[in-house]
């Protein structure tokens, strides 16, 4: 049995670089113990093995791009399984090329599950990264911070889409699983977790004020909201406090709405309606 | 007294909200990466919050004003409401999106209008907002316009240079209804608007002949808005003028509103609104026209008045309808009949014509498809798996239909 380490913080070449040894040497998957460092199995003498020698009689294994696609996902997974998941795909694809082509299989489902979870948090971060504005503009740059948390190491995959985006202004978010900033020339990327910063942002304001509007009471469906914004996310969104009030006082408003009588208009509708 | 900035965000989100769409999907993939700037689109929506009403926020969805000259029986908005009203500068709305955009709270901006001073009054000022948005400040975001009826061409081709999308509300199923309740507004000069901007979209797509690019003109293509329950139109009528507008017009999307109690109503609309569960089925069918090959007119027909069963949704009250149909036997049916089981969907569906091609399909494989088995095995044949024939049963409506409730304050 060999036992590996990885930091496992959603770097591809970490895994690949072990799994092409252990394959180029015809380990197989059941031979192989995956771990996730934690700093302090090394005091216990739980130290890596190292990776064995290529076999010189195998042919150099190849794998198909779609599995490259698949495996940069899914490693990015907080599943502490996910490096013997992957590996034992890459063994098998060596032998079942269409391996891929077979979502019921149930390591493919299994890759599918994880790659398609981390589409969702990363979905979810494009969306609920929330910018606070950090004082006045530096060198001409207007300079903002956002704090996340995402469920998985998901933050140098998703930061090139704020790249993208906010390619005007200096920026950083910052999660317990790494950082991303932005300053107009270079994208830093860490996997270091990092302290929730204390942000404070006046715009805010406004934007609860058009949370707060855009609501129609007489339309309460709070199970859909929950079910695409969860109260996980909450904490960490500006206008999600108003929400318990916004639904407490949704019935008596509409009632209100309902019971009213109809009103006399005012004089300007006559003066419209005259010209007509 | 002069109302702060943040009172009439107030009042004139209050004065948008009955419109339902957000969609920041489908226009062209574009980012501020090279060119500097500010924003981009990749081809998927973003929303960035849901309202507790469960409808995702994605844009900031305001009016320029809520003034209006027109007297819509149903409409917040209209001349007769005694509604608090107020009004934005265009440099306001500017100011309004691009601070919004920066802390990413939104996608862009859907800005529409009451209509004050004329039609082309109207229509110049939000195609102001619009070329600011673009050419002063490198807006890259989303920007959806209202289209102002009877505004001039001019100004609707001025507009589709800066817009993603461009929206005019046919309102209401009927002609009739219409005029019934939109005195001022006239259904054949909507369609027109629509056919007009339809024809200079697929204009603007064929390259010029000196540069070979297309043109950037309204790459989210156009939609529309109607407001069901407020006259009687059936299900199946107004199905039916939503593929009338889909063929005719190409719109990409035809949004449903269930008319929902508003401040200051009117004395002429109904009393009892439509349960919202009336909606969400006349989006489902309007789904299954689209992507699942149905013809409206097979859903609508299961019912004798026209309308979608409430309790049961209009994929499973057709497949009720027609058991002769199942059982699919899902290692050999073809793509088409797939869709139509209920329970498979169109994730599902290539995926278990991608997994047949390499093993017989047995039930446990389908879980493994992300497919609800409880759900579809009454209707499909798999390795191992056979059901009881649908016609022997009795029982099938009653194994989906939820246990009876009161479907909404009002249903």
């Amino acid at each position: 049995m060999i036992r590996l380490g990885l930091r496992g913080r959603g770097d591809l070449a970490e895994w690949r670089d072990a799994a092409r040894a252990l394959l180029r040497a015809g380990v197989p998957p059941t031979d192989v113990d995956w771990r996730v460092q934690d700093g302090g199995a090394d005091l216990f003498g739980l130290a890596d093995d190292p990776l064995p020698p290529p076999d010189p009689s195998l042919s150099a294994p190849t794998v198909p791009a779609a599995f490259l696609t698949l495996a940069d996902a899914v490693i990015c997974h907080r599943d502490p399984s996910r490096f013997a998941l992957l590996y034992r795909l890459l063994w098998r694809v060596q032998g079942e090329r269409a391996l891929l082509s077979i979502p019921s299989d149930p390591d493919v489902a299994r890759a599918e599950t994880l790659e398609k979870a981390i589409r969702r948090d990363a979905h979810k971060m494009k969306a609920f990264v929330r910018f606070k504005e950090m004082g006045p503009p530096h060198a001409g740059r207007r300079r903002f911070a956002a704090w996340f948390e995402p469920d998985n190491y998901i933050v140098a995959r998703t930061s090139g889409f704020f790249q993208r985006r906010f390619t005007d202004m200096d920026w950083i978010i910052v999660t317990p699983k790494g950082s991303a900033a932005w300053d107009g020339q270079h994208l830093t990327l860490s996997d270091e977790p990092s302290q929730k910063p204390d942000l404070i942002d006046d715009t805010d304001d406004l934007w609860r004020t058009y949370f707060a509007h855009i609501f129609n009471p007489a339309r309460l469906k709070v199970q859909a909201m929950q079910s695409q914004m969860p109260k996980k996310y909450w904490k960490n969104l500006p206008e999600a406090d108003l929400i318990p009030d916004l639904i407490a006082s949704a019935e008596d408003r509409m009632r209100d709405m309902i019971d009213r009588e109809a009103t006399q208009p005012k004089p300007f509708h006559y003066r419209i309606r005259e010209r007509e | 007294m002069a109302k702060s900035l943040k009172q009439r965000l107030a009042i004139l989100s209050d004065a948008a909200k009955y419109d339902a769409s957000c969609a920041s999907s489908g226009t062209q993939k574009r980012d501020s990466a090279t060119s500097g700037g500010l924003g981009s689109t990749e081809g998927m929506g973003i929303c960035h919050a849901y309202a507790p009403d469960g409808r995702c926020i994605s844009l900031l969805k305001i009016l320029l004003t809520n003034f209006c000259l027109y007297d819509c029986v149903y409409c917040v908005n209209r001349s007769s409401s005694n509604v608090e009203r107020a009004r934005f500068t265009a440099e306001e709305v500017v100011w309004l999106t691009l601070e919004f955009y920066r802390r990413n709270y939104i996608e862009g901006l859907f800005l529409s209008s009451g209509i004050i001073r004329s039609s082309d009054y109207t229509m110049e000022q939000l195609v102001r907002v619009a070329k600011d948005l673009r050419t002063l400040h490198n807006f890259r975001g989303y920007i959806h316009l209202k289209t102002i009826p009877e505004a001039s061409p001019h100004l609707i081709e001025e507009a589709g240079l800066y817009a993603d999308r461009l929206s005019i509300n046919i309102e209401l199923p009927t002609d009739q209804g219409i005029e019934q309740f939109a005195p001022q507004k006239h259904p054949a000069r909507i369609r027109q608007s629509m056919s007009d901007l339809s024809l200079k979209i697929e204009a603007a797509k064929e390259p010029t002949l000196k540069t070979k690019r297309r043109q950037r003109f309204v790459p989210g293509g156009q939609s529309t808005q109607m407001i069901v329950g407020v006259d009687g139109a059936t299900d199946a009528t107004i199905l039916g003028s939503s593929v009338d507008l889909y063929s005719r017009f190409r719109l990409r999307r035809v949004y449903y509103s269930a008319f929902s109690p508003i401040p200051d109503a009117s004395s002429a609309l109904p009393l009892s609104r439509p349960p919202l569960m009336r909606e969400h089925r006349l989006y489902q069918a309007d789904w299954l026209y689209r992507f699942y090959g149905f013809d409206v007119t097979e859903i609508t027909s299961v019912r004798a008045d026209g309308n979608l069963e409430l309790d049961i949704d209009p994929k499973l009250a057709w497949a009720l309808a027609n058991r002769d149909r199942f059982p699919v036997d899902v290692n050999r049916a073809d793509k088409e009949m797939l869709l139509r089981v209920p329970g498979l969907g169109t994730s599902s569906v290539p995926a278990i014509l991608s997994a047949r091609r390499h093993k017989r399909l047995r039930l446990d494989d389908l879980e493994r498809l992300r497919v609800s088995v409880r759900k579809v095995r009454p209707f499909i044949m798999a390795e191992g798996w056979s059901p009881l024939r649908l016609t022997d049963r009795t029982d099938l409506r009653e194994l989906f239909a939820p246990k009876p409730k009161q479907l909404s304050l009002f249903g």
